[in-house]
């Protein structure tokens, strides 16, 4: 596991559930315990009804993607992206029953031409060490 | 806020050689841009009674600016972060400095080399707070580095969901150099077709290299907040301050940049927020606007915010800015600069000293009679709006 270069999650106490599902390969999704309002990334307060009682809700794990990009070369002005092969590509998924929830991820298994706006999309696990498992979509 | 309609004025505008690489410091930009402002304003600096920077940044603070000065008595000073939302922001505080009376003469300036930029980037308290709470981990881990990645993102969606085109992106590119041609100070003066556009690399797809702002870049502006009435008496044509807004904060997008990328939607920038705030206080319409200095970090930057602003409907902004409409001689002429595309990348401050200079009569890419300018800051980050009128 040693070669893995790029950019590896560190957890902390805000976080640390979203990583732990990950490990135990279900996808969560921190959840206000009041008013059940999503939220993510995850952060102290419910910003819809300013409770701080928010869990970690396992969510299906079932989504399309919402947006992508195509990562060819470093950016203007900016440094490339470490232990990323140029081109890669970069997926937003909108996750089914989970309002308002995006998330950041990458497509396994499908070609950089194929990716869609919009095609259906399931959650995998990729475990990068003994801490981190990423989570990771495949086209369904 | 129509109280402070018209009250204020900018009275004096100033800034640097906008060069690349320079190894100039931005706190030495920072003097020079301030004193040229006070040159132009024809003031004398000891007038100077109120500091406001705008940044993210790490040096030129307002002390060092006094200290350098020798400001005898300063009585108001602030700082507005979230650039490159928030320079209209830092000309509102400066509004509500004088109409309020806390100060009577204004400075307000935005210095930026790269290597400020990213220490301020990094250490502000948003960006520290953001690492804190591991935000950043859910983006970096999938390649998710740069801001561009942000845009692209933006910019892929709004494709999909009303057909915009590389080539109306293009439009926008090729519009900013032909005015930046026109402009001795802009850094990128070469011709630019549309042919010339299609060449360039695609960086992050479905953005290329020429849909970015000149990055890096050194150089500094700043301007001169006064009273109507005293901005009258002074040296220069004064550009009055008819509208002023700002939002932070708004449904579904949010508020700091490790954030952006989970809640972006449509149409829901927070321009859309400041426009209606904005028009009203103007007591105007778009329709009244001559020329508009509209920030263009990326060039769909630009085209979001033609539509936020209501110069066309939410998902017509790639029609809008095709044949020559945003162009010098077009419907709405816009970044008659060359705007970051082209002129220099100073976080909107240039877009609005060029405001002041199209009020005044003395752009390099005058529109004939402009009457009314407006100038916009970044989106989507909290941001802010001017109205300037001759």
């Amino acid at each position: 596991m040693s070669e893995y270069k790029k950019p590896i999650p560190k957890v902390n106490e805000m976080t640390k559930g979203h990583w732990d599902g990950c490990k135990n390969h279900e996808l969560r999704i921190q959840r206000c315990s009041c008013c059940e309002t999503y939220c993510h990334p995850p952060q102290p307060m419910c910003a819809k009804c300013n409770s701080t009682a928010m869990e970690w809700h396992p969510v299906e794990g079932k989504g399309t993607v919402y947006s992508y990009i195509i990562c060819r070369n470093t950016s203007v002005g900016e440094f490339p992206a470490r232990g990323f092969t140029y081109p890669y590509a970069t997926v937003m998924i909108e996750l089914d029953g989970v309002e308002g929830v995006r998330i950041a991820s990458n497509l396994v298994d499908c070609e950089l031409e194929d990716i869609k706006i919009g095609m259906p999309v399931s959650v995998v696990f990729e475990k990068i060490n003994d801490d981190i498992t990423l989570p990771k979509f495949r086209p369904l | 806020m129509k109280q402070m309609r018209d009250k204020c004025a900018i009275a004096g505008i100033g800034q640097t050689e906008y060069l690349v690489n320079s190894g100039r410091d931005s706190f030495s930009l920072a003097l020079e841009a301030i004193t040229n402002a006070v040159e132009d304003a024809g003031i004398n600096v000891k007038d100077i009674d109120g500091i406001l920077k705008y940044s993210v940044d790490s040096s030129s603070s307002v002390e060092m600016i006094a200290a350098n000065l020798g400001l005898p008595n300063v009585t108001y000073w602030g700082e507005t972060f979230f650039g490159g939302g928030s320079g209209c922001s830092a000309v509102t505080q400066a509004v509500m400095a004088v109409a309020s009376g806390m100060a009577n003469c204004v400075v307000v300036y935005r210095s930026f080399t790269p290597y400020d930029f990213m220490q301020g980037a990094v250490h502000n308290s948003t960006t520290l707070w953001a690492r804190a709470s591991g935000s950043g981990d859910f983006l970096r881990p999938f390649g998710w580095t740069a801001m561009m990645d942000v845009f692209s993102m933006m910019t892929q969606r709004h494709m999909h969901e009303y057909g915009t085109t590389n080539a109306q992106l293009g439009a926008i590119a090729v519009a900013a150099r032909k005015h930046a041609a026109m402009n001795p100070n802009a850094i990128r003066r070469d011709p630019l077709t549309l042919e010339d556009y299609y060449d360039s690399p695609f960086t992050t797809e479905p953005l290329r290299e020429l849909d970015s702002a000149i990055s890096p870049c050194d150089g500094a502006a700043a301007v001169i907040v006064t009273s109507a009435e005293r901005a009258r008496d002074l040296k220069q044509t004064p550009a009055y301050i008819r509208a002023c807004a700002q939002v932070l904060g708004i449904p579904k997008t949010t508020l700091w940049w490790e954030q952006l990328p989970f809640k972006f939607d449509f149409p829901e920038t927070q321009s859309a927020y400041v426009a209606p705030r904005l028009f009203e206080m103007a007591d105007m319409t778009p329709q009244d606007i001559d020329v508009a200095q509209i920030y263009d970090c990326y060039t769909y930057t630009l085209l979001t915010q033609l539509e936020d602003y209501g110069f066309c409907k939410k998902g017509e902004g790639g029609a809008f800015v095709e044949n020559g409409r945003i162009e010098l001689g077009g419907e709405l002429p816009v970044n008659t600069h060359g705007g970051h595309l082209s002129e220099a990348y100073i976080h909107g401050f240039n877009h609005i000293v060029e405001g002041v200079r199209q009020v005044r009569g003395t752009s390099t890419a005058q529109v004939q009679d402009a009457e009314t300018v407006l100038v916009t800051g970044g989106v989507p980050a909290p941001t802010a709006a001017l109205i300037l009128r001759k």
